[in-house]
């Protein structure tokens, strides 16, 4: 079993320094729980929109596993403690939008992931900012091994395909995404995440943890609604939307390898997929073509009416 | 048999409004909260757009920390003022008056000239100066109260009161969204059900202002902004009419919705190439010695 705390908290938008410490408060009122891993979100050291205010803000990541060991050691919590969080990270004069994964108290840093997708329509312009990153690799931490997407990296299933592929149990999500669609009981996207962390959870018999942004950024309502989602897809933890909120949940390793048994769709993706890469391939080489087709189907529609 | 026939396209209003309610009270407070205030000014006009703001704002900060400000001139309609009272009394806010009479007429009897239109917009913006200044009094910050159906036809003096509110619960909202909110935080049916009016001039109306009725343009603003085309929005039973006034009313009005333009000339541009979030801030550094200390 594997303690888990995933820390939906309201960042102060370029307060790194206080950040830092909210994540110390909260890991202290959270001491009875011991918990081994913890999860914040998506570029919660410096707030998510930041626009140009990105290159003022962002750190290599040698600063932020600095940073956090400092904030460590601060805590006496002795033993180690992992802990994942998102940043906006400087290399080489690069910027990018990531998440690290540290075991802090033991091997330090181990993993960082730089978010693939970069969400620049409607209210995001990350693009604009921040450069792509170009991988997604799976990892081994003192419990298993994992992987981090972030944000609109999950919304795209082929992410989590390739991370269950390559051995992850568990799927961390940093990630921070603005109330949109009020019409229903809770935020369409906050149900919309609720859905797909099950989907692939199920899908491919793994851990979902997302980690959720929440606070107002200059009107936009950052949505929370955290979740830990079981390898059968069963929702084991969700926090509420908008609220601060910390979700304790652990995770059961031993419970994959029956699940999968039962329903064993990740060994028949392994099995079935390399039949589909030609495909894969013929489809990727025609740059352009979900656009195109798209245009065609609008054309053929307006020549109907 | 009791039949219920469905208005086409009116869906896309629907809002679960305690959902919306509980997000606009953590709006203003967190809005407010980082800019270091805790206290609210509500210019109230009696109409539905500051009721809702007072209410909303009661809840997010409590009564003591909300002022209402009634600001009548000598032709407003005598029910301004008795909603306006009405509201603040439901929801035990300190309630003041304001007759800005003086300062208008004293404007206009330097311009004999001046038209009631003239007049109506020196009214609107000698509320702005009275709602900057209470704000100052109390130590808040006075909240805007427009609507988005009036921001999207510019149907507001530009810089009043409800327009320079460094804060705005409901500019994302539809007049019909507005009274939907009104409905469920059981406002007084006098001020919900009440023909809306700018009450700056003697009649006016809203909808006689504007051509059409609210809860038909909300509908078609909603489908134009969304990229509908024409024909698809009067299919759902609008005129051609109709939806030329709504979008000629939006388009020329763009410029009604932003900051004064500035003439770029660098590439540090403001706003063009220099762009921060508005709530951007860095850490502080220890304070550095002055002069006289070092």
């Amino acid at each position: 079993m594997i303690r888990h705390a995933v820390l939906q908290l309201k960042p102060e938008k370029g307060q790194i320094s206080r950040n830092l410490e909210r994540i110390g408060e909260a890991l202290n009122e959270l001491r009875g729980y011991r918990p081994q891993v913890a999860v914040l979100p998506e570029a919660f050291l410096m707030g998510y929109f930041l626009q140009g205010g990105v290159r003022e803000l962002a750190m290599t990541r040698e600063e932020l596993a600095e940073r956090l060991e400092v904030l460590y050691q601060g805590l006496s919590w002795g033993e180690p403690l992992d802990l994942i969080v998102g940043f906006y990270e400087l290399d080489s004069g690069v910027y990018y939008n990531s998440a690290a994964y540290l075991e802090l108290g033991g091997r330090g840093l181990l993993h960082v992931h730089r978010k693939v997708f970069l969400p620049t329509y409607g209210v995001f312009d990350e693009e604009r900012y921040i450069s792509r990153g170009s991988r997604i690799q799976a990892f081994d931490t003192r419990f298993g091994r994992v992987a981090l997407l972030i944000c609109e990296d999950f919304w795209h299933s082929v992410t989590g395909t390739i991370a269950a592929l390559d051995g992850a149990e568990i799927i961390y999500v940093p990630s921070a995404s603005p109330a949109r669609g009020f019409a229903g009981a809770e935020p369409a996207n906050v149900t919309r995440w609720k859905s797909l962390c099950q989907a692939v959870a199920a899908e491919h018999g793994v851990y979902v943890v997302l980690s959720s942004l929440v606070g107002l950024e200059a009107g936009k309502g950052l949505a929370g609604g955290s979740v830990v989602a079981g390898p059968e897809g069963n929702l084991l933890a969700q926090a509420p939307a908008f609220e601060e909120a910390a979700l304790i949940a652990e995770i059961d390793l031993e419970r994959l390898a029956p699940v999968r048994y039962d329903n064993p769709l990740l060994p028949d993706l392994e099995g079935g997929l390399p039949l589909l890469m030609n495909d894969l391939q013929r489809v990727m080489s025609q740059p352009g073509k979900t656009g195109k087709a798209l245009r065609i189907a609008h054309a053929k529609k307006a020549e109907r009416v | 048999m009791r039949i219920i026939e469905a208005v086409p396209g009116h869906e896309v209003l629907e809002l679960n409004y305690p959902l919306v309610g509980d997000f606009l009270v953590r709006f203003i407070r967190e809005e407010l909260g980082w800019r270091g205030f805790k206290t609210a000014v509500v210019a109230l006009s009696g109409g539905v757009d500051s009721a809702v703001t007072l209410a909303l704002s009661v809840q997010a900060l409590g009564p003591k920390n909300v002022y209402a400000v009634y600001m009548p001139h000598a032709i407003s309609r005598p029910e301004s003022r008795e909603h306006a009272e009405l509201v603040a009394g439901m929801y035990g806010v300190p309630f003041e008056t304001v007759d800005i009479t003086g300062m208008v007429e004293s404007y206009a009897a330097q311009v004999p000239d001046i038209t009631s239109r003239r007049k109506g917009n020196a009214m609107a913006r000698a509320r702005t100066i009275v709602g900057f200044d209470k704000a100052e009094q109390y130590g808040g910050l006075h909240l805007g109260t427009g609507n988005k159906t009036e921001r999207l036809f510019g149907y507001y003096t530009w810089h009043d009161v409800a327009d320079t509110g460094p804060i705005n619960p409901l500019g994302d909202l539809y007049k019909t969204q507005v009274w939907g909110l009104a409905e469920y935080l059981k406002l007084p049916q006098e001020v919900v059900k009440k023909p809306p009016t700018a009450d700056l001039e003697i009649g006016q109306t809203d909808e006689g202002d504007l051509g059409i009725a609210y809860r038909k343009a909300d509908v078609i603003l909603e489908h134009y902004l969304k990229g509908y085309p024409d024909d698809y929005i009067v299919k759902l039973g609008y005129t051609e009419a109709e939806v030329e006034r709504v979008k000629r009313l939006v388009n020329r009005t763009h410029w009604k919705r932003t900051i004064p333009t500035v003439a770029v000339i660098s590439t540090t541009a403001i706003g063009e190439f220099y762009l921060r979030p508005l709530d951007f801030r860095l850490e502080e550094k220890p304070k550095l010695p002055t002069l006289r200390e070092s």
